[in-house]
């Protein structure tokens, strides 16, 4: 496969345009998405390519739209939904997690649902409390849904187009720092399959788990750290439902040392449900005490000090590292 | 409006309200008896809504419902056995015993499901009609919802999106006066009011949408409204909205003490039993006699007690069965 260097917002861009050419059934949803090209300019183009019965323009009425979108997709088609801010989940939570999630549950396995609900996750751009949440967990808590989140351009793209394919609802998160990120993509299509985590650094000593930035955060202080001749292993897991617990047991059994590393709040997170699952699997493996590193129970500040003193980093990865190293 | 239509559908739509109201019957029996767990709502009354307007669609267009779904389901020919069946929470219910009796779905009749939160199927039914329109297909949808519904966010928003769109998507806002234990548009004796529009239909009218009141009892005047709802949008002219005046002869709930209703005006109300009230039309219009008539009667007594038979006969599902269909791949 012949690849180049393209944006993380290019390569979605990319997998939206290629499904829409192989399949006619994937539509697009959302706000702004047409002429705009989407708030974060990732459908920039398709409506001038597909037209404006495929590419539609809602008005700002998430719940009905994303509504719609389930209707839609129960009647044949296979909507890409766009959600602006992943924040804005709440005013449409209903047609989410009561509606989305277990129709086909509720209807004995009669119906599908294969809805992608795209929507832009992730503090660093002092966006504040109502635009810049991560809130993976709370779609993974709910059964039914399917939970996305890349953190390179490569995995944004066969990721989604593995979404877009799948016959269940999908919520697929895009850290919206990373929109800009380069790296290499195939130009043809490609999948990767849900539910297998990618071990972004091989390690011995201490093994790091991320999702979306908090990778690039695990890479920056593996890279620190091994000028001070220690190995990190960084494993990304990509998805959070299914989940791919296998690489990450083999992984710790291997370093016996674990730091999770999660954006998202910290009180009943991801990063706890993946602590307990090691304490659950592998806890003879273990030679110190598990570590997280998550946000605060607190809204995402406003002020770039504030929000960076919550947000997980290097720096604080690497004080962590060293802790549990002795 | 009588001699258009054949006298084998007026049987049909007679019978198929007499179904509704024995399944309920036997349901309200059941639940009383402790063998429908859960929650039952209850259609007895309100069945000349379902009936008037199902008659009027195809097999193959759609609907979504309300917690209150029984008689749409029947109207849209789901098997009554496999139904009793889901409602007692039985393997051979229509869905393995998964929903009951506020999720009822049968994809394979166009129904897309009952809905256990009010308005929340309403964006459904624009998305199928949404997709019959892209597709290119003249299929529509249906979206019954009740009266309270017209109050929730969701269903405001499906208005203006059905209505933007020109979809081919009626709104059946089944008025029953009575949100739960809150009144909607007139105030009654023991409460205010918690709808400030005057009608259902100014409100639609303010979407852009062209709507009708309809006499909720009268299952022809429901009929010849939905016929002209639904030659609209399959002309491609857009939504409809139906406001059809009702009456539910029980309370919200099995177990509802219904402290909040007049009982003047339950029992005015119950004088104009649709099912009578359709009864007496047929009969003094000579379209059919009254023998004939008891003969319906009778299969459709005979048809619930036999979908009770096969309901109580029936095995619980497998505990395990509690873990699939989550995903389309059974994990979970």
């Amino acid at each position: 496969m012949s690849t180049r260097k393209i944006t993380f917002t290019e390569a979605i861009n990319e997998a939206l345009r290629q499904e829409m050419e192989r399949d006619p059934s994937v539509i697009l949803m959302g706000e702004d998405i047409g002429v705009y090209g989407g708030a974060f300019g990732v459908t920039k183009g398709l409506i001038q390519k597909f037209g404006p019965d495929r590419v539609i323009d809602t008005p700002i009425s998430e719940a009905g739209f994303i509504g719609a979108a389930v209707g839609a997709a129960l009647a044949g088609l296979r909507p890409v939904v766009e959600l602006m801010f992943v924040d804005f989940f709440g005013v449409a939570m209903d047609q989410i997690y009561n509606q989305m999630a277990k129709l086909r549950y509720m209807s004995g396995g009669q119906l599908k649902v294969p809805v992608t609900l795209r929507a832009p996750i992730g503090a660093g751009i002092s966006a504040a409390a109502q635009h810049s949440q991560t809130l993976y967990s709370i779609f993974a808590h709910v059964p039914g849904l399917k939970v996305v989140v890349p953190s390179t351009p490569y995995d944004a793209k066969g990721l989604l187009i593995s979404s877009i394919r799948d016959d269940n609802p999908v919520i697929f998160l895009e850290h919206k720092v990373l929109y800009g990120l380069k790296g290499e993509v195939p130009e043809e299509e490609y999948t990767i399959p849900l539910g297998k985590a990618d071990i972004k650094r091989e390690g011995d000593d201490v093994t790091v788990i991320g999702l979306a930035r908090t990778v690039w955060h695990a890479l920056d202080a593996a890279e620190q750290l091994s000028k001070e001749g220690i190995s990190i292993e960084v494993i990304d897991p990509r998805t959070i439902v299914p989940f791919d617990k296998e690489t990450i047991l083999k992984s710790v059994k291997k370093t016996g040392r674990v730091v999770i590393v999660d954006e998202d709040y910290d009180r009943c997170g991801f990063a706890s449900w993946v602590a307990s699952i090691i304490v659950d699997e592998a806890f003879e493996y273990l030679d110190a005490p598990i570590k997280r590193i998550t946000t605060p129970n607190v809204p995402i500040p406003f002020s770039p000090p504030l929000e960076q003193y919550i947000l997980p980093d290097a720096k604080k990865i690497i004080n962590t590292v060293k802790s549990i190293l002795g | 409006m009588l001699p258009s239509i054949p006298k084998e559908k007026l049987l049909e739509m007679y019978k198929k309200m007499l179904l509704i109201r024995y399944h309920e019957l036997t349901a309200k029996e059941l639940f009383a008896s402790g063998k429908i767990p859960g929650f039952v709502h209850l259609y007895v009354g309100e069945e000349a809504v379902a009936v008037g307007v199902i008659s009027a669609l195809r097999e193959d267009d759609y609907i979504t419902s309300t917690h209150r779904g029984h008689g749409h389901c029947i109207a849209k020919g789901l098997d009554v056995k496999r139904m009793l069946a889901e409602i007692m929470g039985k393997k051979t219910g229509v869905c393995k015993g998964k929903g009951g009796s506020m999720h009822i779905f049968d994809f394979s009749k166009g129904m897309l499901g009952a809905n256990g939160i009010v308005g929340g199927g309403a964006p459904h039914a624009v998305g199928a009609a949404l997709a019959s329109k892209l597709k290119g297909l003249d299929r529509i949808a249906v979206a019954f919802i009740g009266d309270g519904a017209m109050n929730q966010g969701v269903v405001l928003e499906s208005l203006n999106l059905a209505a933007i769109w020109k979809l081919p998507v009626i709104f059946v806002v089944e008025d029953n006066m009575y949100a739960m234990s809150t009144r909607s548009l007139m105030p009654g004796k023991l409460q205010p009011r918690y709808s400030a529009a005057k009608s259902y239909v100014e409100r639609a009218i303010g979407f852009g949408i062209p709507a009708v009141e309809v006499d909720g009892m009268d299952v022809l005047a429901v009929y010849e409204a939905a016929v002209e709802a639904v030659n609209r949008a399959r002309r491609g002219e857009g939504p409809s909205l139906l406001h059809c005046k009702t009456y539910r002869f029980f309370g919200h709930f099995e177990g509802d003490p219904l402290v909040y209703r007049d009982k003047e005006e339950e029992e005015t109300w119950k004088k104009r039993d649709p099912i009578l009230l359709f009864k007496d039309k047929l009969v003094s219009m000579n379209i059919v006699s009254p023998e004939e008539l008891d003969k319906i009667d009778r299969e459709a007594k005979a048809e619930i007690e036999e979908a009770l038979k096969f309901a109580e006969e029936s095995p619980y599902p497998e505990v395990e069965e509690a873990l699939t269909d989550v995903f389309t791949d059974n994990s979970y």
